[in-house]
């Protein structure tokens, strides 16, 4: 039996009238006596069966951290002036710097980190908000592993952010050689946490929610 | 109508099926009438919802989610005992880390070094506040909160217990999720090392080792879960 169609008869907490607590994993049900949702017995957490407004709040961050990447990705991040020479550098001039000058290997290390895990963050929750909200059952198993490799990989974006905030504070030789922190940093970073935090509002459980897979 | 059905994988991919009748989730008592300090013998799955009957666990064993893949819950190979010797260890290594200088540039026998302290003043004063507040949190305030949490409850852990506020510093150590950074810093002290290297004479100093034991000690913690503290230790969880 292939693992789609096993996972068509497992039953959802929902089904059963329970509900997982989101911070502990306490198994709880679903309603007291008086028909309310309670909050977790043993953290104390509020209970619910979905994130609440996953949907609104997963796309206003989203949008609002693309909105910041822009000007992350047009404006330098960082200045190196020596000798009177400015240098004003965006993140993509710093990874082709480093891989030219530097080393090829690390180069790609930053390249994913600062350019390809947003752009992941962007393309992937987008894709699943919009095949979530249709109820779609295409791929569910790679879109759930797709939500989780988001929020593996997501914070490693702060990358760039720290190698210009501990360049600036090494390279302090007056006239001789200077760094300066860019206004491209700043957005760098808010589009980083932007982007954690959406992932962290959407709520997977969606993935499988909707249509049920087809029985045949 | 099929009962949860059970699904652990030992570490290597071969399912190691678990003979569970069918429907014998029905046969269970109400799980909020549950002991608190009894073992629950089921399992929702965070990703997908899917309702898992519990099996045991053998050391090193990942329960994985037959719906979606997800990791149920994980047996760590370590016990309190020897988790709170990483954690005395990660805090050591974590003030050395913060308090030694990590590097050393120097330019015609000009040198400068910086301190992780260093590196969010500047930052600050270069105005870009919003750069030094995110460093300070996610490099300096977390990772010692998250140190300092789990050393109080591991300390109570090792006889079962729970530790005066275990329930409040559960539930905070889970909002702190992934907003410590501290590896990710390591790897961008490489990146400016090489950087730097490029027009500099770079000299290690003692911070850098100590991030690189850190870093260590954060990939053995990587595998540890956590939820199992609420079934490992029992008492009064104000």
């Amino acid at each position: 039996m292939s693992q789609e169609a096993m996972s068509r008869h497992l039953p959802r907490a929902a089904e059963l009238g329970l509900i997982g607590c989101h911070v502990c994993g306490q198994v709880c049900r679903a309603v007291d006596a008086d028909g309310d949702i309670q909050a977790c017995p043993r953290c104390g957490s509020t209970l619910h069966r979905r994130k609440p407004a996953a949907y609104t709040r997963t796309w206003a961050l989203l949008i609002a951290g693309f909105l910041m990447y822009i000007p992350a990705n047009v404006l330098p991040i960082m200045r190196t002036a020596s000798l009177g020479d400015i240098d004003d550098n965006t993140i993509l001039s710093g990874v082709v710097e480093l891989w030219v000058k530097g080393s090829p290997g690390l180069a790609v290390i930053v390249f994913c980190a600062s350019i390809m895990v947003p752009m992941l963050k962007f393309l992937a929750l987008g894709t699943l908000l919009i095949s979530c909200r249709s109820g779609s059952n295409w791929a569910r198993r790679q879109r759930a592993k797709l939500y989780r490799l988001v929020e593996l990989v997501g914070y490693w974006s702060m990358l760039d952010v720290f190698v210009v905030a501990l360049l600036t504070a090494l390279v302090r030789f007056g006239y001789f050689s200077l760094v300066e922190p860019l206004p491209g940093v700043v957005f760098f970073g808010l589009t980083v946490v932007l982007t954690m935090f959406a992932s962290m509002c959407f709520d997977p459980r969606l993935i499988w929610d909707g249509k049920e897979d087809s029985d045949d | 109508m099929e009962g949860a059905r059970q699904h652990i994988k030992p570490t290597p991919h071969r399912p190691r099926g678990g003979g569970i009748c069918e429907n014998q989730w029905m046969d269970l008592s109400p799980p909020d009438a549950l002991d608190e300090t009894a073992t629950q013998p089921l399992l929702i799955c965070e990703h997908c919802d899917t309702v898992h009957r519990r099996g045991p666990l053998a050391k090193g064993e990942v329960a994985e989610c037959a719906r979606c893949g997800a990791v149920l819950e994980r047996c760590r190979g370590m016990g309190a005992n020897a988790l709170l010797a990483l954690i005395l260890t990660a805090l050591v290594v974590f003030v050395q880390a913060t308090l030694w200088p990590i590097v050393t540039l120097g330019l015609n026998g000009q040198y400068v070094d910086a301190t992780l302290w260093d590196v969010i003043h500047t930052m600050w004063l270069d105005h870009s506040q919003v750069v030094a507040v995110l460093a300070a949190l996610t490099l300096f305030v977390f990772p010692l909160c998250k140190i300092f949490m789990l050393g109080w409850l591991l300390l109570y852990a090792r006889s079962g217990r729970r530790a005066p506020g275990f329930r409040r510093l559960m539930v905070a150590l889970h909002h702190l999720g992934p907003w410590t950074m501290s590896e990710v810093f390591v790897l961008g002290a490489l990146v400016s090392i090489v950087k730097a290297h490029l027009y500099f004479d770079v000299l290690p100093d003692p911070g850098i080792y100590a991030y690189a034991g850190l870093m260590l000690l954060i990939t053995l913690f990587a595998g540890v879960d956590l939820t199992r503290l609420w079934d490992e230790t029992r008492g009064e969880s104000p």
